[in-house]
């Protein structure tokens, strides 16, 4: 690269002296000197281009308009010209470069080397490429976690917002699961690695990113088919500009009409165009990527900004797949002795429910109590407490040992209770929605989106309840995995739909609805390969206020792009207007030209800032996976 | 087959899209795409001279852009 930082301001500064001095011949050659000086590279890049067959080329172009501004004796402006459009490439290469690295910089999260550790104990830093799973590896306090691994050894916190945006750290003890990317905070961490470096959690996050602006927004096809037709239509414009008036007009002059048309020519690049809309997408993408939401095309963020319908599955994205008790039914008891006996009888299962009937009975509860624990998964649980033979469980668990269950007027989740073989009662639960569920669904609702459905395989009560309680404006309970496809089928093809269809699930088992949406977003995807593989957009926290801020990035980046698409193309218009008419000037021309596309640049950038925006929703993940793997 | 390649000294993104409509157009290229913003050219192909198609990849970059260059991965 030349130096333009110099060649630039000696070309004005020979311009500025030119125009001093009034002799003509000693002008012309001091301007001709400034002009070669400011472009001479871009005559070279010219000729090159026209040796090898390309005539629209910008280089090209640019020399075509300011050779002519000297044979028709416009000296000065040719100088002007050339300066001016150099400094505008010297600020989008600027610009652009800086981007890149921004967006690097976001994405520094790959690891220079990895501390593997030895069999004498020691260890020794490699490469992250050469380690191989099984190896143990160790990671010292501050430092990144290069491979995804478990904890052999320490205990520590992890500083998750390189990959979730979150902001509180995450403990982490023996046994459990450290992601790359992760920065470990406060102890000596050792790792058994589980996965090879091209397969990490962070090497996939790297790649999807930068894969994603592969992914054509319709308006960069938009923009790139304009651009293709657009240089060559304003340079035979041009050229009918020169040629035509003079030959049909009587008085008009020739060289009047020329002058007009190189205006036309330095109109006639479209960079500013093709580069500030998916300068935009990327920059979106990349601050989306800094809060924790992987957006996995700039098609995909197209799409989510248009959306007027979320569909959202229940549990784990709505709700935390957590139950809390909420009415007693016995019969033939207490309240205090139902749920006594139901809390003895469940203490030792791990399924939410039972952790539900436990949380809810709050005292110390004497295991000597109970004896011949029998627990039937996805039914309930029988055991003798106090000598008496108790059932908790499903409907279907009671009649299988011959226990007929009334018919409970109120659904919901509900679990039935017998003891000695009479029917004794029953116990309520309901799912507690997340604690920023109803914030995020309310600003999804300020940001324009006119329908909210859950869709939820639990039974009608359940669901309704929830949706009561968010201000969701339809449910469709009882689902199973494929009704789900079906439902969103329906809701695609809801004559006067508006807009785009979100769904948001969380990515395990509702992968084809993920797919048959116009866009899918997964929750909670943080170290799930299924989900992050299913899904548009991958929300990596299970925060759901995430969702507003995906689709408020998504939103911003998509108004970004247009008013760069309309603004850009609006002064090119009126340039060429205007110098058709002979009311513009090379000088303004060359204005317009630069200054659009730095402008563009510049507001391009402003998406590569955009946040999610979560303030006023602290979201505290409590891991609800977790609780379930426990 | 999918493969990615740097390309360097890529200067203008006009040139990009055209540059990647060319490689597209190319006899055994199934898909292509040239990013601007992250230098890359992405090849995706069923030929078994993918060296010689990359060749090709090459020329054209080097004819719309005459100071880019084609990165070929090293082996």
């Amino acid at each position: 690269m030349s130096k333009r930082s110099i060649r630039l301001p000696l070309a004005l500064a020979l311009l500025l002296i030119g125009l001093l001095i009034p002799g003509t011949a000693v002008r012309a050659a001091l301007l001709l000197a400034a002009y070669l000086i400011a472009g001479y590279d871009v005559l070279w890049g010219a000729v090159r281009g026209v040796l090898r067959g390309q005539v629209f080329g910008e280089s090209f172009l640019m020399s075509l308009a300011t050779v002519g501004a000297i044979i028709i004796g416009e000296y000065a402006e040719a100088v002007a010209v050339m300066a001016f459009y150099q400094t505008g490439e010297m600020f989008q290469d600027y610009a652009v470069d800086k981007s890149r690295r921004a967006i690097a910089q976001v994405m520094n999260l790959r690891p220079d080397s990895v501390n593997l550790l030895t069999e004498d104990g020691s260890s020794k830093a490699v490469d992250p490429a050469g380690v191989g799973v099984g190896a143990l590896i160790l990671v010292r306090p501050g430092e990144k976690i290069p491979l995804d691994g478990i904890i052999v050894e320490g205990e520590s916190q992890l500083d998750t917002a390189a990959l979730t945006g979150e902001a509180l750290p995450r403990a982490a003890a023996p046994g459990e699961e450290a992601l790359s990317g992760c920065i470990n905070l406060t102890g000596t961490l050792t790792l058994r690695v589980t996965r090879p470096y091209d397969q990490s959690t962070v090497s996939k996050i790297l790649e999807m990113v930068e894969n994603a602006s592969d992914k054509k927004s319709r308006r960069e096809t938009f923009i790139t088919r304009f651009s293709a037709v657009y240089t060559p239509v304003v340079v035979i414009l041009a050229l009918l500009v020169a040629f035509l008036p003079p030959l049909l007009l009587p008085g008009a002059a020739l060289q009047d009409w020329v002058y007009r048309a190189l205006n036309f020519l330095v109109v006639s690049c479209p960079c500013a165009l093709v580069i500030s809309i998916p300068l935009s997408f990327f920059g979106g993408i990349g601050g989306a990527s800094r809060a924790g939401i992987l957006m996995k095309g700039s098609n995909h963020l197209e799409t989510l900004a248009r959306a007027q319908t979320f569909v959202f599955d229940k549990t784990g994205t709505l709700t935390q797949g957590r139950f809390t008790l909420c009415s007693i039914h016995p019969q033939g008891l207490s309240d205090k002795e139902l749920l006594e006996a139901a809390a003895l009888t469940e203490q030792h299962s791990l399924h939410p429910i039972a952790r539900a009937i436990v949380d809810a009975y709050q005292r110390a509860i004497d295991p000597e109590r109970v004896k011949s624990v029998n627990e039937t998964a996805g039914g309930g649980v029988s055991a003798a407490v106090d000598g008496r033979q108790v059932l908790v469980g499903s409907a279907a668990l009671l009649k299988s040992h011959g226990i007929q269950t009334p018919h409970t007027a109120e659904e919901g989740t509900v679990s039935h209770v017998s003891i000695d073989g009479r029917y004794a009662g029953h116990l309520r639960f309901r799912d507690l929605t997340k604690p920023c569920a109803a914030t995020a669904l309310e600003r999804l609702r300020s940001q324009g989106v006119s329908r909210l459905v859950m869709l939820t395989g639990d039974s009608q009560q359940a669901g309704q309840e929830v949706a009561d309680e968010l201000g969701i404006d339809a449910v469709h309970a009882g689902l199973l995995p494929q009704d789900k496809v079906t439902r969103v089928e329906e809701l695609l093809a809801l004559p006067g739909r508006k807009g785009s269809l979100a769904f948001v699930g969380d990515g395990v088992n509702d992968a084809p609805v993920l797919a048959r949406a116009d866009v899918g977003i997964a929750m909670g995807a943080l170290g799930s390969d299924t989900a992050i593989e299913a899904a548009d957009i991958v929300i990596m926290n299970d925060d759901p206020c995430q969702m507003a801020g995906a689709l408020r990035i998504a939103r911003r980046t998509v108004r970004i792009a247009t008013q760069n698409a309309v603004f850009a193309i609006a002064v090119k218009a009126l340039v060429l207007g205007l110098s058709a008419l002979g009311l513009s000037s090379l000088w303004m021309a060359v204005f317009a030209d630069v200054g659009v596309a730095v402008l563009a640049i510049l507001n391009a950038m402003r998406a590569l800032r955009l946040t999610a925006d979560n303030k006023g929703c602290v979201y505290i993940n409590n891991m609800p996976k977790k609780a379930k793997a426990a | 087959m999918t493969q990615t390649y740097k390309i360097r000294n890529l200067g203008c993104a006009a040139c990009a899209a055209k540059m990647e409509r060319k490689i597209k157009a190319l006899p055994g290229v199934l898909d292509a795409r040239v990013n601007f913003i992250t230098q890359k050219l992405t090849l995706r192909t069923d030929s078994t001279q993918v060296d010689d198609l990359v060749r090709q990849a090459g020329d054209i970059i080097k004819s719309l852009e005459p100071n880019a260059l084609l990165v070929l991965p090293a082996r």
